[in-house]
């Protein structure tokens, strides 16, 4: 079965955000995908099948959400790299088991292709309704990395990116990609392998009677093992101690949990990374994510020309949220406009950060339509009326929306 | 460390010398020992059964690991010393799935009850039977929901009395070794707690069986499945077991529905064989795919 | 070779003993050793444990055979039975 396509297809390639992502899958030595089928995620199964016995990568189909997250948790213990693929709906299957990973502290990667919802919504068009869903959708506290790709180029680089922060941290990492990335088909690049940091997982190398599962080092991460490999751990998703045994105390929960936020909010300001430009002398800021940055660049340039000082920030990282950021933003800044295809999600967040220096407007595509650059020139334009800093988040009606 | 300090209190009583080891030290983490569960419950039994089936088996226990789902026997995973894991509620059959697809060479155990597998867990359960993943499942059957208090379960028999069914259960129960047998399991068999021998024979065998095994373990319910129906302890329940089961070794599995404090049909009932999920996953791979 | 009776010399059939282990303090006094023994060599006594339990004792020991089904039957691992020595047994 070995063929001569190696894992890694060094070269430019002009691939479909969908199969970038399975691309960039391989790049980071991931071999396991179990996934539920669903629109508008079907392609990257389709092509991690055409791929997977020149990489000799397993697949399984599962039953549904709910097992092909449990499974590939398991499989994630055997060691290998192991990821699930998933849109909305998918996403609120799989919460139970998000919980489950952060608990165990199990490396694993989830995609979520997001689609226009609530509930079955319209499976072909593209939204950005999960975003706080994938951080706080789980019960109880735990904090999560969430990536947010808005070009074929950034599906292939964060999911490797993805896969390193997961081994680093030992903590499950989602990707909230949409509809019109997942189909956008464009221009990637894949370095040779020499060139790909991938981040290899923080084994155990002590005596086997010595493993303690959740002991954790000055980073507050803990060393994995193998099933398989004489170690006899026993691992739980009660609150537990050192060794994996159930201990419910109150002492022990804090001793649990405290560190499962902290080891990610320790390392927030590496994590949180962000791609600003044309912000040093700005009056008006656009901050975006994902599909909708592609327009937010358009808007900024246009409006550049026409003389308005506007600059923008597009978030790769969504969770932890770079508040720092926004802050010392707000406090430059005359307005802060954020474009989402939702009714209203990070605007939240930048709102809470701005600490009402700076007026927040929210530009709206609920109805999941990729805006044309015009529109938000002309809300660039109403803002600049603004004379003074207003309370909460302001909403334009726009005569240029089509429809 | 608290827990540690009340562990390190309880490793072996002081009126035993310590030479003398509990035979079953090295498969029972005995620093967890005694467990959580009530006097007269057969859980017990059943994993000293399981520790003595995994030593007659003779399989390497390095390349073995066990997989909990939650409820009392669920608990199980943290008592038996090998790569255990105790997940979420039912879907331990899918983690099992997971880590037996990534490493084929491991040999998984699901062991929980009966509110976990066949309620919550009912869809891994039918899929992976027929799919037929080499594990093997133990699912302990006393017929309701112990750690939670007494609620009605699948399992429990027509108009017996739980705390969330207290004029009598009103839906029929399940007949596990009928729903293993439909989906497509290779080794089905089922023994109450009383044949200790028999149970211990038939973990054995199912052990070294590749394909997906079930063996429905009947236990008695102390605290909850007996009392609240005027049963005895867990005592009277086996000596009802001793009265009542009768040994019919592949029988058709039709007719091992159990009702309330009626007969029980024990034995093994299914013992054929199917290609595994691994083995048709490699035929098919290398069928398809052209060097 | 079929023996039509017992030769002279022939080895009488011997039966083992068994030495009873119980850790009193695991025990939940459930019962089942004392019930299943084959031999009736256990019995509840009259001494608890320190969470109220009565353990068994053993009444019978040189009754014996090392059969193991206490060990077995017992839900708590807090009895079990090793070789004493290989008895020969009288009938």
């Amino acid at each position: 079965m070995k063929t001569n396509t190696p894992a890694i297809l060094t070269g430019t390639h002009t691939l479909s955000g969908n199969e970038a992502c399975i691309e960039g899958a391989f790049a980071a030595g991931c071999r396991f995908l179990a996934a539920y089928p669903i629109m508008p995620a079907l392609e990257t199964i389709d092509r991690y099948l055409q791929r997977s016995s020149e990489v000799d990568a397993t697949f399984i189909q599962m039953e549904d959400e709910i097992s092909a997250l449990a499974a590939v948790i398991g499989a994630s213990w055997t060691g290998k790299k192991s990821m699930t693929i998933t849109s909305g709906p998918g996403l609120s299957n799989m919460m139970e088991h998000l919980g489950l990973s952060v608990m165990l502290e199990t490396p694993c990667v989830i995609i979520d292709v997001q689609r226009a919802g609530p509930s079955i919504g319209i499976p072909n068009r593209p939204g950005q309704g999960d975003v706080m869903q994938a951080r706080w959708g789980s019960h109880g506290d735990y904090e999560l990395i969430v990536l947010s790709p808005s070009s074929p180029q950034e599906m292939f680089d964060f999911t490797i990116k993805a896969f390193n922060f997961s081994e680093k941290y030992r903590s499950p990492v989602l990707i909230m990609a949409d509809e019109y990335v997942a189909h956008q088909k464009g221009e990637v690049k894949i370095q040779p392998a020499n060139k790909i940091k991938i981040e290899p997982r923080k084994y155990f190398k002590g005596e086997k009677d010595k493993y303690l599962p959740f002991k954790r080092d000055k980073n507050f991460v803990p060393r994995m093992v193998d099933i398989g490999e004489n170690y006899k751990f026993h691992v739980t998703g009660l609150t537990h101690d050192d060794r994996g045994y159930p201990v419910m105390t109150e002492k022990c929960q804090e001793y649990n949990v405290h560190p499962l936020l902290w080891k990610i909010l320790n390392d927030r300001d590496e994590i949180a990374e962000f791609k600003e430009s044309n912000t040093d002398d700005a009056e008006i800021v656009i901050i975006s994510y994902g599909a909708s940055s592609n327009t937010a660049q358009k808007a900024m340039k246009q409006a550049r020309e026409l003389g308005i000082k506007v600059g923008s920030l597009k978030l790769d990282t969504v969770w932890p949220f770079p508040d720092k950021k926004i802050t010392e933003l707000a406090e430059k800044v005359k307005t802060l406009i954020v474009p989402e295809i939702n009714y209203g999600q990070i605007v939240l967040e930048v709102e809470r950060c701005s600490y009402g220096q700076a007026n927040v407007v929210f530009v709206s595509h609920g109805e999941t339509e990729i805006d044309n650059p015009d529109n938000l020139i002309s809300i660039i334009k109403q803002s600049q009326k603004e004379k003074q800093v207003k309370k909460g988040i302001i909403e334009y009606r726009n005569e240029t929306r089509r429809g | 460390m608290e827990s540690k300090e009340m562990a390190e209190k309880n490793v072996l009583p002081k009126d035993v010398p310590t030479m003398d080891v509990h035979p079953m030290d090295d498969v029972l983490r005995m620093d967890r020992i005694p467990h959580i569960w009530c006097p007269g419950c057969g859980i017990g039994t059943a994993v000293t059964a399981f520790a003595e089936g995994l030593k007659k088996a003779e399989i390497d226990l390095q390349k073995t690991c066990i997989v909990s789902g939650i409820g009392c026997t669920g608990r199980v995973a943290g008592y038996v010393k090998l790569d255990s894991f105790h997940t979420t509620h039912g879907r331990g059959i899918a983690f099992a799935t997971g880590i037996q697809v990534a490493n084929p060479d491991l040999k998984v155990i699901v062991f929980s009850g009966d509110g976990d597998i066949m309620s919550i867990g009912g869809n891994h359960f039918i899929h992976a039977a027929r799919r037929n993943v080499n594990m093997l499942v133990i699912c302990v059957n006393n017929f309701i929901y112990a750690m939670t208090g007494g609620q009605v379960a699948p399992t429990t028999p027509h108009a017996a009395y739980a705390t969330t069914s207290p004029f009598g259960a009103v839906e029929p129960p399940f007949n596990i070794p009928y729903i293993a047998d439909s989906s497509g399991a290779v080794y089905v068999a089922r023994w109450t707690v009383l044949q200790v021998r028999r149970l211990t024979d038939s973990i054995a065998e199912a052990l070294k069986k590749p394909g997906f095994s079930v063996i429905e373990v009947i236990s008695p319910c102390a605290m909850y499945y007996s009392r609240i129906n005027r049963l005895g302890d867990g005592l009277d329940m086996m000596k009802f077991y001793h009265d009542n089961t009768e040994i019919r070794h592949g029988e058709d599995t039709k007719n091992l529905d159990i009702g309330f404090q009626t007969k029980i049909i024990v034995g093994k009932f299914v013992d054929r064989e199917r290609p595994t999920y691994m083995d048709s996953y490699n035929k098919w791979l290398s069928g398809t795919v052209k060097d | 070779m079929k023996y039509w009776g017992k030769p002279f010399g022939k080895e009488l059939p011997k039966t083992p003993t068994g030495e009873i282990h119980i850790l009193k303090e695991r025990c939940k006094g459930c019962g089942f050793c004392v019930e299943y023994c084959p031999k009736d060599v256990l019995e509840l006594s009259d001494e608890y444990n320190s969470k109220g339990y009565h353990p068994p004792q053993a009444i019978n020991k040189d009754n014996c055979v090392n059969c193991g089904l206490c060990g077995m039957i017992c839900p708590e691992f807090a009895i079990w039975t090793t070789l004493k020595e290989e008895a020969v047994h009288e009938n």
